[in-house]
């Protein structure tokens, strides 16, 4: 397992490694990407200074409040249409479709609607990772073995408690690649708005910095984004590792 | 309180199929009384409406005519207050470990902590799940595994065991140490237990009677008395009565198990 690890992290040094031998010796200009070692040694100035705190926490917090209401939404829907008939056999084709819609063109349209704000940007974020918690928790509440939800009858559990102590539980695989899916669609619902039309956030400071040729805030605000949706994109594998391991499943 | 603890009065089950299909007509009419603290068991040919049967006892499912009386009381869609059941399959949480899935229906009881461990405690000792107490069922074997399901039942303190199949998955010999742990619970606890299997040896040593059933729809062709003692375990294998009731039983079935293969085969 350790040795997948290291494998792991040797592909992605070899490629930054390889990305910085580029820009050392010109193959790729300079001026168009700094090299790795630069743009680290930016985003660490950017972070100690603090002169980008507020377009992190804007961006990040409302990230968040759009993960945390497509998982409310997104779960306590997919549980809903799970128990009614009607409501999934109207439903689930649309979801199929879901995807083909651009959801960002709608952004002007929510603009007129709730102003230039924070809200249309957590309603595109919203709208975009929502279906991925719907989907992702459906396929989950598909696969709970028959035999359980009776054993929850036998010990008298309500609907409720059978829900939230027997089928949640049990789709928690699924669900988490839902939550996966909505951390990173989130991100790109709040960024890709605020490169659109807004006057702050990290998507802001990223198209400003790029209008005006600051590569040493562009590339370093692109890293950090990076980073922090790898970083929770690994901690939610690991969760979703150690759930499947104690199912003997891996 | 009446002798009687479970009474079927002319219990009959028809699945509803939707369109063209037809109906099925799976069970009955059953009757019968089922004794307080006796083991009953139900043979028959697969397919014969014996899980149905179950499944109504139990409250997971109603009956489209006729009513099951558990202690006087009608069973409505409800596994009422007092009945545990153990499945065939694997019925164990695969997220919880081996106390937090015996603890399961106690916690949903609103059970008292303190009481809770003392009752899980004393499953986990009857079952010989000691050292797996912090194991999960992944990491178990498919015999300790419904140990687990059998001690989840028992800490309810049931007075009607149903059990539908429990060994099916098992090999031989585990069946037979499942069975002698089934019979040791069993005399322990005074509760009433039924049992649902196809394999007539394991009903014929288990069981005080034995209800023989029709191919479907099911109904009771025969209840056989086996006079086993009370105190008894899976050495009346060896016993001439053994093979004699193994014998009527297979009597008693195999021309309705010809007729259910039969109408298997002819299925599309």
């Amino acid at each position: 397992m350790k040795y997948i690890w290291v494998l792991r992290l040797a592909v992605i040094a070899a490629a930054i490694g390889a990305l910085e031998v580029m820009c050392r010796f010109g193959v790729i200009d300079t001026f168009t990407m700094p090299p790795p070692s630069k743009i680290a040694a930016d985003l660490w100035r950017i972070l100690v200074t603090g002169r980008y705190n507020t377009a992190i926490a804007k961006t990040l917090g409302n990230a968040a409040i759009a993960l945390a209401l497509s998982l409310g939404v997104g779960i306590v829907t997919a549980l809903l249409i799970y128990r009614i008939k009607l409501a999934r056999e109207t439903l689930e084709p649309l979801f199929a479709t879901y995807y083909a819609v651009p959801v960002l063109a709608f952004y002007p349209l929510l603009i007129i609607l709730f102003g230039v704000g924070d809200v249309p940007k957590i309603l595109i974020a919203f709208m975009l990772s929502v279906i991925a918690v719907i989907v992702n928790t459906l396929n989950g509440l598909d696969r709970v073995p028959r035999v359980l939800l009776k054993t929850a009858r036998a010990v008298r559990m309500s609907p409720i408690e059978t829900a939230l102590s027997v089928t949640l539980p049990n789709a928690a695989p699924h669900v988490l690649t839902g939550v996966k899916f909505a951390v990173a669609y989130s991100l790109i619902g709040i960024i890709g708005s605020e490169f659109i039309m807004s006057s702050d956030g990290m998507g802001f400071e990223i198209a400003f910095s790029y209008n005006n040729f600051d590569n040493a805030t562009m590339y370093p605000m692109i890293a950090l984004i990076l980073i922090i949706s790898v970083t929770l994109n690994l901690l939610i594998s690991k969760w979703e590792q150690i759930i499947l391991v104690r199912r003997g499943l891996r | 309180m009446s002798n009687v603890h479970v009474s079927l009065r002319n219990v009959t089950k028809v699945f509803r199929r939707p369109g063209s299909a037809g109906d099925v007509h799976a069970l009955g009419p059953i009757n019968l009384d089922l004794k307080l603290g006796e083991f009953f068991a139900v043979v028959g040919p697969s397919g014969c409406g014996k899980s149905s049967m179950l499944e109504v006892i139990a409250g997971l499912s109603t009956a489209t005519a006729g009513e099951v009386l558990f202690e006087g009381t009608p069973i409505d869609a409800r596994v009422p207050d007092g009945v545990g059941i153990v499945f065939q399959e694997d019925a164990c949480f695969p997220w919880l470990d081996i106390t937090e899935n015996i603890a399961v229906g106690l916690r949903h009881a609103r059970i008292s902590k303190q009481e809770r461990h003392a009752r899980v405690d004393d499953a986990i000792e009857m079952m010989g799940l000691k050292e797996f107490r912090r194991s999960y069922p992944a990491q178990l074997s498919g015999g300790m595994r419904q140990r687990v399901c059998i001690a989840r039942t028992l800490v309810m303190a049931p007075r009607l065991i149903l059990l539908d199949e429990p060994f099916g998955a098992l090999d031989q010999q585990t069946r037979l140490l499942m069975g002698e742990e089934v019979l040791r619970l069993w005399r322990r606890t005074g509760a009433t237990i039924f049992l649902i299997t196809h394999a007539l040896d394991e009903a014929a040593m288990l069981a005080d009677r034995i209800g023989v059933m029709s191919a479907r729809p099911g109904t009771l062709m025969e209840v056989i008395e086996t006079n086993w003692p009370r105190e008894r375990d899976s050495r009346v294998v060896e016993t001439p009565e053994f093979g004699a009731i193994t014998a009527r039983l297979w009597k008693s079935l195999r021309q309705e198990s010809m007729k259910s293969i039969g109408r298997q085969a002819a299925l599309p």
